[in-house]
């Protein structure tokens, strides 16, 4: 038994890559679970508007971070910061303190600070019930008098807080990586494998013909998986899409073309399908358990909060809970629209340049002629 | 040491072209074989090969100066051991990897047939899906390539075998396969990297057959082999040992001109007291003598003989003069080579 264990170490001292996700993974969960995993939310954006905005503005309690006061405005501008995803929770100040015409609205798309808020105005209102009368009429409202002047909060987008309801535009997200990522890394090693993608580097194929030849079905199957996807979560899952398909589609594209590049990136670093599948759950967990998807980015450490934002995931759980749930308009997604174009165009290029490396070693391929290396030759 | 070597690989390839080009015939029968013994085909491609290539990988050189012509219309073989260079030659003559030293000269890649030592087929297609893609990637379409591909087919002997996984075929089949794929565009250069490596003997020479068909109507070929019986039946031999040419020509005139003469000392076994041990048959104590490494290093067993080259042309005691083949060649330009003086 023990040439066996010998045998292993040794087999697994040459075998880097499992060694590196051995010791990377369980590094991996620590962060994961020890600083960005968290369902406890301490602070949730706010935003205030209407005329006493200031005034309430200053007296919410500490939970409620505010991130925008705006006397002037009114209910719309609240609707719309929620539905750009701006803040999770709006409140439309009342016109004066005896007017009873304020209003709460919560983002019901961000689950857990939505019913950390229902519960924080509800002790809020408990507390102001029980205090003294003198406490509203003393001038200086207090954070007692704010809750006595706060109706019950609206959940606006989600009202039910149904996990399915953002869970499935996620979902579309994880879709997309495994077919891009794995399915295509596993379809471009397994050709390195049987010594087919040598074959194909002969054959009178341009490099970027093989590149887009090799992706093409699976960029089909990814858009056909996520239209079933979306497609159940309409009508079984009674999820809503209420923004442009048009900006949804191209998400979803600039999103694929990442995925894909990732994957064409992992094939060409990887010999076997065991090593492609391994650098593919590397790159599949930090986007699934850091993007936003399971734990809300404003719960993480600012340590690791960073890495949320170099994974592509977390653009496009931007994108589809927007469009779909909260009916973003295409306008205020620019900028993780243009995350999803920019790492797409590095992956992309990155990929394209290392597989061309592989595909087109000889340099021009249907001029036929010669190589010449060294010394000159004409050819012939 | 290798200077000497290369003149005079390059003097006994001097001398073969001027003996003439032959297709060797061993082995490989009938119309096929008389097919393939004219040398210079009206028409045939041109002269393909390499020129002062070398290759190298990371540090490790894989190949150092190597020249080599692959004439249209005939078999040249490139042999040696594992890692000797050879599947290096023929992914730099396919023109799929970059030398880092010397030349190229092949014709466009869609005029190239190649066949890797991988055999390069898709195992989880059928075998007309194999060759509808081959086909297509080279521009074959409608019923010029189902036509192209039925008579591979049938030439291959593969006809009842059209709609099979090409994983599900034996492995000589796989490799007739592959053959067809790299032939169904008529390629002016063919590059086969080991195709009958692992193949049983009647695939073997049923792949010979073919190979020698594709030469004798006109295109290049360049066989890369472990099997001197193989390379014996192409016109050139290149012999690769470390990524260095050993020897090279045509391999009669490589035989013929093989320096100082090679003999025959037989074996017999003796039982002797439970062990064996081998002796010369004839005058015994002069065998002891041969088969002594320290005074008779130049000798290696071919059957149930002794082979021992004598660099003078001395017999060793015991010794008839040996009839030689390829094999014996390439062991003697070995030994040669690893000659301190030579």
């Amino acid at each position: 038994m023990w040439a066996i264990v010998v045998k292993e170490f040794r087999q697994l001292r040459r075998d880097r890559r499992t060694v590196a996700m051995l010791f990377l993974l369980p590094f991996l969960f620590l962060i994961v679970f020890g600083y960005a995993a968290s369902f406890d939310v301490k602070t949730v954006p706010t935003v205030v508007v209407g005329p006493l905005a200031t005034t309430v503005a200053a007296r919410l309690p500490g939970q409620f971070d505010v991130v925008g006061v705006h006397p002037a405005e009114g209910y719309a501008q609240a609707f719309n910061e929620l539905r750009d995803g701006k803040a999770i929770i709006a409140i439309v100040s009342p016109t004066s303190f005896a007017a009873g015409d304020a209003q709460i609205l919560i983002d019901g798309t961000e689950l857990l600070a939505a019913r950390t808020a229902i519960t924080g105005f509800s002790q809020l209102r408990s507390g102001a019930s029980g205090a003294p009368a003198g406490g509203q009429t003393s001038g200086a409202a207090t954070a007692v008098d704010i809750a006595n002047l706060l109706p019950t909060p609206r959940v606006l987008f989600n009202p039910e807080l149904r996990t399915s309801v953002i869970m499935i535009p996620g979902l579309c997200g994880i879709i997309l990586v495994f077919v891009g990522t794995v399915a295509t890394a596993l379809g471009v090693v397994r050709e390195r494998q049987a010594g087919t993608l040598e074959q194909l580097a002969v054959m009178p194929f341009r490099a970027w013909q093989v590149f887009l030849g090799k992706i093409a079905p699976y960029l089909l199957i990814a858009v056909i998986d996520m239209a079933l996807i979306v497609g159940a979560g309409l009508l079984v899952f009674n999820v809503p899409f209420r923004g442009s398909v048009l900006t949804f589609a191209l998400g979803a594209l600039l999103f694929l073309f990442v995925t894909l590049g990732v994957g064409v990136l992992i094939s060409t670093v990887s010999q076997t399908q065991g090593q492609a599948i391994q650098l593919s759950i590397m790159t599949l967990l930090p986007q699934i358990l850091l993007s936003g998807l399971f734990f809300p980015l404003y719960s993480m450490a600012a340590g690791v909060r960073w890495i949320s934002y170099v994974l592509p995931m977390t653009y496009f759980v931007k994108v589809a809970r927007g469009v779909m749930v909260r009916g973003t308009p295409f306008v205020e997604l620019w900028f993780p629209l243009l995350m999803l174009a920019v790492l797409g165009t590095v992956v992309f290029t990155l990929s394209v340049l290392r597989f061309r490396r592989d595909l087109a070693p000889g340099g021009a391929k249907d001029e036929g002629g010669s190589d010449v290396a060294g010394a000159a030759e004409a050819s012939t | 040491m290798w200077r000497e070597r290369r003149r005079r690989a390059h003097e006994r390839r001097r001398r073969s072209t001027e003996s003439g080009a032959r297709v060797a015939e061993h082995g490989v029968s009938g119309a096929a074989m008389r097919e393939a013994s004219g040398v210079a085909m009206p028409g045939a491609a041109g002269d393909w090969g390499v020129s002062g290539l070398s290759v190298r990988y990371g540090r490790h050189p894989a190949l150092v100066d190597v020249t080599l012509a692959v004439p249209g219309g005939a078999i040249t073989a490139v042999v040696g051991s594992d890692g000797s260079g050879k599947t290096t030659l023929a992914r730099a003559l396919a023109g799929a990897l970059k030398p880092s030293a010397g030349s190229v000269r092949r014709p466009a890649s869609r005029r190239i047939g190649y066949v890797s030592a991988a055999a390069g087929v898709y195992r989880d297609l059928t075998v007309d899906e194999n060759l509808e893609f081959t086909g297509g990637a080279y521009g074959l379409r409608g019923a010029a390539l189902r036509q192209r591909a039925a008579q591979l087919l049938a030439r291959i002997g593969l006809t009842d075998a059209h709609d099979r996984l090409a994983g599900d075929l034996s492995g000589g089949m796989r490799q007739k396969l592959a053959f067809a794929m790299a032939v169904l565009h008529e390629p002016e250069l063919l590059i086969l990297d080991e195709p009958t490596t692992g193949v049983d003997p009647v695939s073997r020479a049923e792949l010979w057959r073919l190979i020698a068909r594709a030469a004798a109507e006109g295109t290049g070929v360049l066989f890369a082999t472990s099997y001197l019986d193989e390379a014996e039946r192409a016109r050139m031999v290149l012999v690769l040992d470390r990524g260095h040419e050993l020897v090279s020509g045509d391999p009669i005139d490589i035989v013929a001109t093989l320096p100082g003469a090679v003999f025959t000392v037989p074996i017999v076994r003796r039982c002797d007291g439970g062990s064996i041990e081998r002796h010369a048959a004839a005058e015994p104590g002069a065998a002891e003598a041969v088969l002594d490494g320290r005074s008779a290093p130049h000798r290696w067993r071919r059957g149930a003989d002794w082979r021992v080259w004598s660099p003078s042309g001395a017999p060793p005691a015991g010794g008839t003069a040996a009839r030689v083949d390829l094999s014996d060649a390439v062991i003697v330009a070995a030994l040669q080579a690893g000659e301190p003086t030579a």
